[in-house]
């Protein structure tokens, strides 16, 4: 690590005021992402400031909708009764990320705010048509996620909740790189009143994705049989030491099938 | 106290300590006016090194000095040495390029350490190692071991042509090619014996501490015999007296040989604390281990066996090439010869065997022993052969490893590879292992399975092994420059408890236990009234540190040779207190009497006597119970057994899921079962870790693609079954407990059993071979590339 400063706001305008003051200082959440690059030496950010002392913490159940703020930790997620009740699939999805310890520090904002191209939040937010709320805007999650560890955020842009769809039924299903245990090919998929949404983590070459013909078919028949026949064509796909495009390609089908499966 | 002898499962007394978290290890030690040092490594895999500037570096806030290469060959300090000699076929000895400590003119695989910078905070030693500047110009790598024989490939050193190390071989050619000439039938196969990364749970460290009033050296360092270190570094590298330097292993948080070897850190911190008259600290980051701990393993084969008709082994020959990186590290020349192609017998009575093998220099970290150092590599060998013979030939693959086994009465066994067994019974180990995985019933599993939509398989491998190294002399005539003897220190002191100094090093094992138990039981001593000292050349007398499972087998026969002697001694005070004959008196369990009569003296009564000598037979008997022994042993022993490993493959991911394993070994006499079976167990995780998921990944140019945990696959517990350990025993017939060694007999024996099985698995895909690891991507790849043969009529 480079030596940086450290501040710890007490409210999100403080934090949105440091962060803007200077382009050099870099928010941190849970850390999980961010302190291992601090270490590497990959990033010499000037001040640090630490969001654990905002209120962006906590899980809000709607009829419609569930906000989870943007502090909440992955062990929070993995561990709401109510939230399983409500949407089973998110809160398997928290359960797999990384390990307890990870867990227990990693949050849904960092997780976003990263777009990470393994990580597993972004399919969620794509396929429960999320809307990512900012300390100065809302974003609909199909504007949010721009490529690769890219997003719609400005700089000095603070992710303050998220808040979900709440579909019919969800799950998600994930093909773990079997070194770092994050998805080579994650699937989640909503069914909602007016459709089914799919979304595909870990597998494009510009993070996650739609995919719109398991979509048009799930739609018209949500059942694994209905997508078993359509292939994805591996162009766009990162091919790795883990995993050829071709392998991620096939593994998109028997993943979401078996995400459909399970799905309630 | 229940029973703590020999056969207690005694819980582990050093657990108390690690699992509390007051272990205490290199990097726990801080030295008063400590410095911090940090390592510039080469990001090169190849490159002659234009300029290296480090006026910038040693002006930096914080910083004491920075040394290079040059700096350290103005002061006179030698290359790193290399402990085995290996001579080629045509006698002349092995390539042996120098292996400077900074590197010198040129680099040679990412990680090779070009400076180091040191400072008063690891920090600023960070901070000023980026204002280094040097100058590369790259030259082109050679990363594989198949590359490295390429004509016109680039050359590792320039004074070895061709990459060539050594050429070497043995056994009877001759005989071989006459038996291959008159076979029915040759099986033969090619196959890869995959590169791993050690992966210790605690990264090195070295700490270099200098007296400034005695002109005494001390080195703590994470290493499994720091007397190796004391004298390689001492003699070789830094010329200074055995009398003047220490060497301390503390805790060591796991070694499986990668912490065997004399490393370039060690000698830099004892070194620049002699310069800086200051203490020098260095600890590896984990992505430093990736580069600069020895790897294991990487050898590409072609073995083939002449068979007669009825599947009876005529003769086989083996040619390897064996990846030894870019330097010769400690005890690497020896790994790829005499500890695997002397292992090529098996458990088979095979009469003919040849085999060559070529150590080729590549652009990639130093290649050394890993846990089972080349019986690994024998064993995947010819355990694959052997299934694959009788994919070949129709036979059932059980019953040509019956016909070709070494009969239980055929022991002592010479092979025609050098090594002379002394015991086994592979056919009582098989059968065991069968039974306890109820391998006849397996078919129907298999049904089962198939109609999940999995394939199912299962696999054997029946091993043998060499441990317990080694008889000084025959690897001294077979090229090591040190001894292979133990030794082992037992005070008894005045009031009767015990101290135990030994040579041997304990960095995970359980020695604090095991060999307290060994103790307690020949003395009758509580166990927590003995105390097991290692690690620390100033107290324990010159012996040769922990790996190839010999610290039972050597310094544990050296520790019952010391307590002979105490025992031998104790006769005489008894006999003099008692008034008896020497030759009346008894000694068990604790207790001296005289035979016949009610008569008898503690432990206890002997050691007071002999520490306060008022009633003493001084004249004859010098005051103490302190009694040193040296052990040099007989033979290698010969640990073996049968793994069965059964798992089922996603037919539609690849992927592969144990479902059942089980090892049972003849590990010989068993000091505590509960050890065994742990010591088996991380074994077999270590193998299935390699048959399954680990490799490490070179690119053409020599970047080490598989350099950290996110892409290097280590196995973890939800990868594994529940390994079931069984014991079935001969004794070794050679040293006084009839002991073995278990240590890396779960790694040896398991990764040729989950192969056999895959490839078992597979059956119906008609596939032959494939190499390790066999990963989900792979299987997937064979899967799609082959039509299940009855599908495709
Ligand atoms: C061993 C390991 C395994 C993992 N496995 C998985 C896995 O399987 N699946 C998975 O999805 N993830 C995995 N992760 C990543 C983990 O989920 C992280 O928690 C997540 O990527 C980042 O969240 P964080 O809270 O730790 O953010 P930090 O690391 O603190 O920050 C990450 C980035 O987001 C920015 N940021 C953080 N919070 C906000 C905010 N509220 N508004 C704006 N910007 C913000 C930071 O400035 C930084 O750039 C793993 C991590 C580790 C270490």
């Amino acid at each position: 690590m480079y030596d940086f400063a450290y501040q710890k706001p007490a409210s999100v305008a403080d934090a949105v005021k440091l962060l803007s003051e200077d382009p050099e200082a870099k928010a941190l959440a849970g850390g999980q992402t961010f302190i291992p690059v601090l270490k590497q030496r990959l990033a010499k950010p000037s001040t640090i400031v630490d969001l654990g002392k905002l209120d962006l913490r906590g899980i809000t159940i709607g009829a419609d909708t569930v906000t989870i703020g943007a502090m909440t930790t992955h062990a929070a997620v993995a561990s709401s009764k109510e939230l399983k009740a409500k949407i089973p699939g998110l809160q398997e999805l928290a359960s797999w990320i990384g390990d307890e310890a990870v867990r227990h520090r990693g949050t849904m904002g960092g997780s976003l705010a990263n777009n990470d191209p393994a990580a597993c939040y972004p399919s969620a937010a794509l396929a429960m048509d999320a809307t990512i709320k900012t300390d100065r805007r809302e974003i609909k999650a199909d504007d949010f996620f721009q490529g690769m560890f890219t997003t719609a955020l400005e700089p000095g842009e603070i992710i303050t909740s998220v808040t979900f769809k709440v579909p019919q039924k969800s799950a998600y299903e994930k093909f773990r790189n079997p070194a770092s245990r994050y998805a080579i090919v994650g699937v989640f998929v909503a069914q909602h009143a007016n459709g089914v949404r799919l979304a595909i983590t870990g597998a494009g070459q510009g993070g996650v994705f739609r995919h719109t013909a398991f979509e048009q078919a799930l739609s018209a028949n949500f059942s694994p049989d209905a997508i078993a026949g359509i292939a994805t064509p591996p162009d766009d796909l990162n091919g790795d030491i883990h995993a050829s495009a071709e392998y991620r390609a096939h593994l998109i089908n028997v993943v979401a099938r078996r995400a459909v499966a399970k799905a309630r | 106290m229940g029973f703590e002898g020999i056969g207690a499962s005694v819980r582990r007394k050093e657990d108390a300590r690690f699992l509390s978290g007051r272990g205490h290890y290199t990097d726990d030690i801080n030295r008063p006016g400590q410095l911090y040092a940090f390592i510039k490594r080469s990001d090169r895999p190849h490159a002659r090194i234009a300029s290296l500037q480090t006026a910038q570096a040693a002006a930096a806030p914080g910083v004491v000095a920075v040394f290079t290469g040059a700096d350290m060959a103005a002061d006179n300090v030698g290359g790193l040495p290399c402990g085995w000699q290996i001579h080629s076929k045509d006698g002349s000895p092995m390539a042996e390029p120098p292996h400077p400590v900074l590197a010198i003119g040129k680099v040679r695989h990412v990680g090779d350490p070009v400076a180091v910078v040191i400072a008063e905070s690891r920090q600023a030693a960070k901070d000023a190692a980026e204002l280094l500047e040097i100058e590369y110009d790259d030259l082109p790598a050679v990363a594989t071991t198949l590359d490295a024989l390429e004509p016109g490939a680039p050359t590792v050193h320039d004074e070895v042509a061709g990459n060539v190390c050594y050429d070497w071989h043995i056994g009877d050619k001759a005989m071989v090619d006459a038996a291959f000439a008159r076979a029915a039938k040759v099986v033969k196969l090619e196959l890869t014996n995959n590169r791993l990364v050690p992966n210790a749970m605690e990264p090195r460290a070295a700490l270099g501490d200098f007296d400034t009033s005695s002109g005494d050296f001390t080195l703590y360092t994470t290493s499994q015999n720091p007397h190796v270190i004391r004298l390689l570094m001492g003699a070789f590298v830094l010329h200074i007296p055995e009398n003047k330097l220490r060497v301390v292993a503390p805790d060591v948080g796991g070694g499986f040989g990668s912490k065997i070897y004399h490393y370039a850190e060690e000698a830099i911190v004892t070194w620049a604390a002699g310069k800086l008259r200051r203490p020098v600290k260095w600890t590896a980051e984990r992505n430093e281990s990736f580069m600069s701990d020895a790897h294991g393993r990487d050898h590409v084969s072609t073995a083939e066996m002449a068979l007669d008709a009825d599947g009876t082994f005529l003769a086989l020959r083996v040619a390897t090439i064996a990846n030894m990186g870019a330097y010769l590290s400690t005890f690497a020349p020896c790994v790829p010869t005499y500890l695997y192609a002397t292992l090529l017998a098996g458990v088979y009575k095979t009469p003919a065997i040849y085999a060559e093998v070529k150590a080729v220099f590549t652009n990639t970290v130093p290649v050394d022993a890993y846990r089972g150092a080349g019986r690994p590599e024998a064993t995947y060998l010819l355990e694959r052969l052997v299934d694959v013979i009788a994919h070949d030939t129709g036979m059932d693959r059980v019953e040509i490893r019956r016909k070709n086994f070494i009969p239980a009465d055929a022991f002592p066994y010479q092979t025609p590879v050098a090594l002379q067994y002394d015991s086994g019974n592979h056919e009582m180990t098989l059968k065991a292992a069968l039974e306890a995985a109820d391998f006849a019933g397996f078919e129907a599993r298999r049904s089962a399975a198939r109609a999940k939509g999995k394939l199912r398989g299962i696999g054997i491998s029946t091993y043998l092994e060499a441990c317990g190294i080694a008889p000084s002399a025959v690897v001294g005539s077979l090229g090591a420059r040190a001894g292979l003897y133990e030794v082992a220190n037992v005070k008894v002191h005045p009031t009767g408890s015990i101290t135990v100094y030994t040579g041997t090093h304990s960095h995970g094992q359980g020695h604090e236990t095991t060999f307290a138990q060994l103790i307690s039981d020949q003395m009758g001593v509580p166990i927590d009234q003995i105390e097991v000292v290692h690690g620390d050349t100033s107290k324990i007398p010159f012996g040769m540190g922990t790996y190839g499972s010999r610290s039972l087998a050597v310094g544990g026969s050296a520790m019952v040779k010391a307590m002979d002697k105490i025992i031998a001694k104790g006769k005489k005070i008894a006999a003099h207190l008692m008034e008896a004959a020497v030759e009346d008196i008894e000694f068990d369990k604790g207790t001296f009497k005289v035979a016949g009569t009610d008569k008898s003296k503690t432990l206890t009564d002997i050691s007071l006597a002999a520490y306060v000598p008022h009633n003493y037979p001084i004249e004859e008997l010098e005051p103490g119970l302190d009694e040193t022994a040296f052990y040099d042993p007989k033979n290698f022993t010969f640990p073996g057994g049968c793994h069965v490993c059964e798992l089922e493959i996603d037919q539609e991911t690849g992927v592969v899921e144990l479902v059942n394993f089980v090892a049972v070994d003849d590990v010989g006499r068993v000091i505590n079962p509960m050890i065994v079976e742990g010591q088996v167990q991380g074994g077999v995780a270590q193998g299935v870790g390699q048959a399954l998921l680990e490799s490490a990944i070179y690119d053409s140019n020599g970047q080490l693609l598989s350099g950290s945990f996110m892409d290097y696959t280590m196995p973890r517990a939800n990868d594994l079954v529940n390994i079931s350990v069984g014991t079935e025993i001969t004794l070794c017939t050679h040293n006084p407990l009839g002991v073995k060694g278990c240590g890396e007999v779960g790694a040896i024996g398991s990764p040729p059993a989950v192969i056999n099985a895959v490839v078992d698995a597979l059956k119906e895909y008609g596939i032959r071979h494939l190499d390790m690891p066999a990963t989900g991507a792979k299987l997937w790849q064979i899967l799609q590339a082959n039509r299940p043969k009855m599908a495709a009529e």
